[in-house]
């Protein structure tokens, strides 16, 4: 583990130079005790894959004192019991109508558009980070043969709800954005919602389970067409 | 109680000091991209430090207040006039209800700020009132930035001193200015020879600058390294993708990022950044974690201790 310098009243920790589930335990472990430790010196903390950015208030103490908190942190989270988060079900509408590059993928991984699907949802994904926008959880790892870079040209409009791949990455769109990544369906379990608490139905560190549900389900559920519009264009 | 807005401006939007502890839920800080103006404008009407102010970015803001209360504008020269008449800047002036409200656009600088006494009572989300556009989040409702029509509502205030900053206590606004680096992050990804050339270069402000960042173009001081893992990206952070050509990355910055860092522009220096336009230029200096936190020290004394003079209307 190392501590950097990130700017004049933050620290960046890194835990590992790779993505692994147990770095994503230690840098929760880590943030829950600085949120404990740190009290008002603290102003964020933004966990992600394999780092944590811990910014404090410069009115209200120096770099001696937040590093010697982090330093206390790090050696604390050794021998505390890592705990896991919680398992998240989220449902997928995935077809051609609700995610168009689901053909591209299949082709390019040599399998039906069935069994790609099933490729899909067929593992449990980790909450690595949160960020680029409320609500964005970035999941992984994605099977190797899912893996599709980012399109070369992003769409302008991503519908909310997408379910979308990028490399080994996988996440919804919380909200109507642009964006690059593959998409393969629509989810219509709100990922973001400001006026409830909590605004989101996950946080780094837990698991997701993606389940396969139907035209009709997703309707139902909260989706609607104008979403499936939006997907095929 | 309210003051209407006749005329939104070119970009004017409700900030307070930002909104912090939100980050991981991917929501950033938004608040004043100039904070000493800002913070200048709500000390002249003896505001809490995070009152709510309009950020007005370049000008063409009019008001029509339908309550009695005082109000300051400060950060670039946009002339302020009240039923016509030109007034001062830095200064708090007391506005009567039914009196016109216009700050004109400005030549130098970028933004300023017009505070109410009180601060305007806007709806809080995640425990502040920043508008941040992109996010749909603050302002008057979704993160939208002021319309015609838009009822902003304050506290009437009848009576109370009034002041103004001292002539010599001003900021101006130039067309270049040096920003303080602290090193950090990936800087030693970066080579001596490109670090050198970072620090001893003049870029200029490409007119692809907004709330999220200041690009920048210039001698490319692109590093080796191009593929890392998506990180927490700080207030001032200066992100170097692979064109070489510095972003610094400023309130309304995504949250996480994977473009190498050379280090952060300290907070005092970032003001002077907001207030430049496409075309000005700047040059980085660095200094090391003690300086900046000294300089972040002197200008919090000086801010506190600078008086105010008494002025009568």
């Amino acid at each position: 583990m190392r501590i950097e310098i990130a700017s004049e009243n933050s620290f960046i920790i890194y835990f590992n130079d790779q993505i692994a589930a147990d770095t994503t335990a230690q840098i929760s472990a880590c943030a829950g005790i600085l949120r404990q430790s740190m009290g008002p010196l603290l102003v964020d903390l933004v966990p992600s894959y394999a780092s944590l950015l811990v910014i404090y208030h410069l009115h209200i103490g120096d770099h001696y004192q937040a590093k010697q908190l982090i330093k206390q942190a790090l050696a604390q989270i050794q021998d505390a019991a890592i705990s896991q988060g919680k398992l998240v079900h989220l449902p997928v509408y995935y077809s051609e109508e609700s995610g168009p590059d689901l053909p591209h993928l299949a082709a390019a991984a040599k399998l039906s558009v069935a069994d790609t699907i099933a490729l899909h949802h067929s593992c449990h994904y980790q909450v690595y980070a949160i960020g680029f926008a409320p609500g964005f959880a970035y999941l992984g790892e994605v099977d190797e043969r899912l893996a599709a870079p980012r399109k070369a040209t992003p769409r302008l409009k991503v519908p909310k709800g997408a379910v979308a791949i990028a490399d080994r990455q996988t996440a919804v769109y919380p909200s109507q954005s642009p964006g690059g990544w593959n998409l393969i369906g629509l989810c219509p379990t709100p990922m973001f919602n400001a006026e409830q608490e909590p605004p989101m139905p996950v946080n780094v560190g837990d698991q997701i389970k993606f389940e396969p549900i139907s035209r009709a389900e997703f309707l139902q559920q909260g989706g609607n067409e104008q979403l499936l519009l939006e997907s095929s264009l | 109680m309210t003051m209407l807005v006749k005329q939104p401006g070119l970009l004017s939007l409700l900030q307070d000091s930002g909104r912090f502890g939100a980050h991981q839920i991917g929501l950033t800080n938004g608040g004043p991209l100039d904070q000493q103006a800002y913070a200048w404008a709500n000390r002249l009407l003896g505001n809490q430090p995070n009152a709510c102010a309009i950020e007005v970015s370049f000008g063409g803001l009019q008001l029509q207040t339908q309550v009695d209360t005082y109000i300051a504008v400060t950060g670039a020269p946009m002339a302020l006039t009240i039923d016509g008449i030109e007034h001062d800047l830095w200064t708090a002036h007391k506005v009567t209800a039914g009196a016109h409200i216009n700050l004109d656009f400005c030549q130098q600088g970028a933004r300023a700020y017009l505070a109410v006494a009180g601060g305007f009572q806007t709806p809080i989300e995640f425990g502040s009132r920043s508008t941040v556009v992109r996010e749909n989040i603050g302002g008057l409702q979704q993160g939208a930035k002021l319309m015609d029509n838009d009822r902003l509502a304050c506290a009437e205030t009848r009576t109370m001193a009034s002041f103004t900053l001292p002539a010599a206590q001003r900021p101006t606004y130039t067309d270049h200015t040096e920003l303080r680096v602290v090193l950090g992050y990936q800087h030693d990804l970066f080579s001596p020879t490109k670090q050198a050339l970072f620090f001893s270069s003049t870029y200029t402000l490409t007119d692809r600058a907004d709330r999220m960042g200041m690009r920048l173009s210039g001698p490319d001081v692109s590093c080796d390294t191009t593929s890392m893992l998506s990180e927490g990206i700080c207030y001032g952070a200066i992100q170097i993708p692979a064109d070489g050509q510095p972003i610094v990355l400023l309130n309304d910055r995504q949250t996480i990022g994977g473009y190498p860092k050379i280090g952060s522009v300290i907070s005092q220096d970032t003001a002077r950044l907001a207030q430049l336009r496409p075309g000005d230029t700047v040059t980085f200096k660095a200094v090391d974690l003690h300086q900046a936190q000294n300089i972040y020290a002197l200008a919090a004394y000086r801010f506190q201790h600078t008086p105010l003079e008494a002025i009568s209307e």
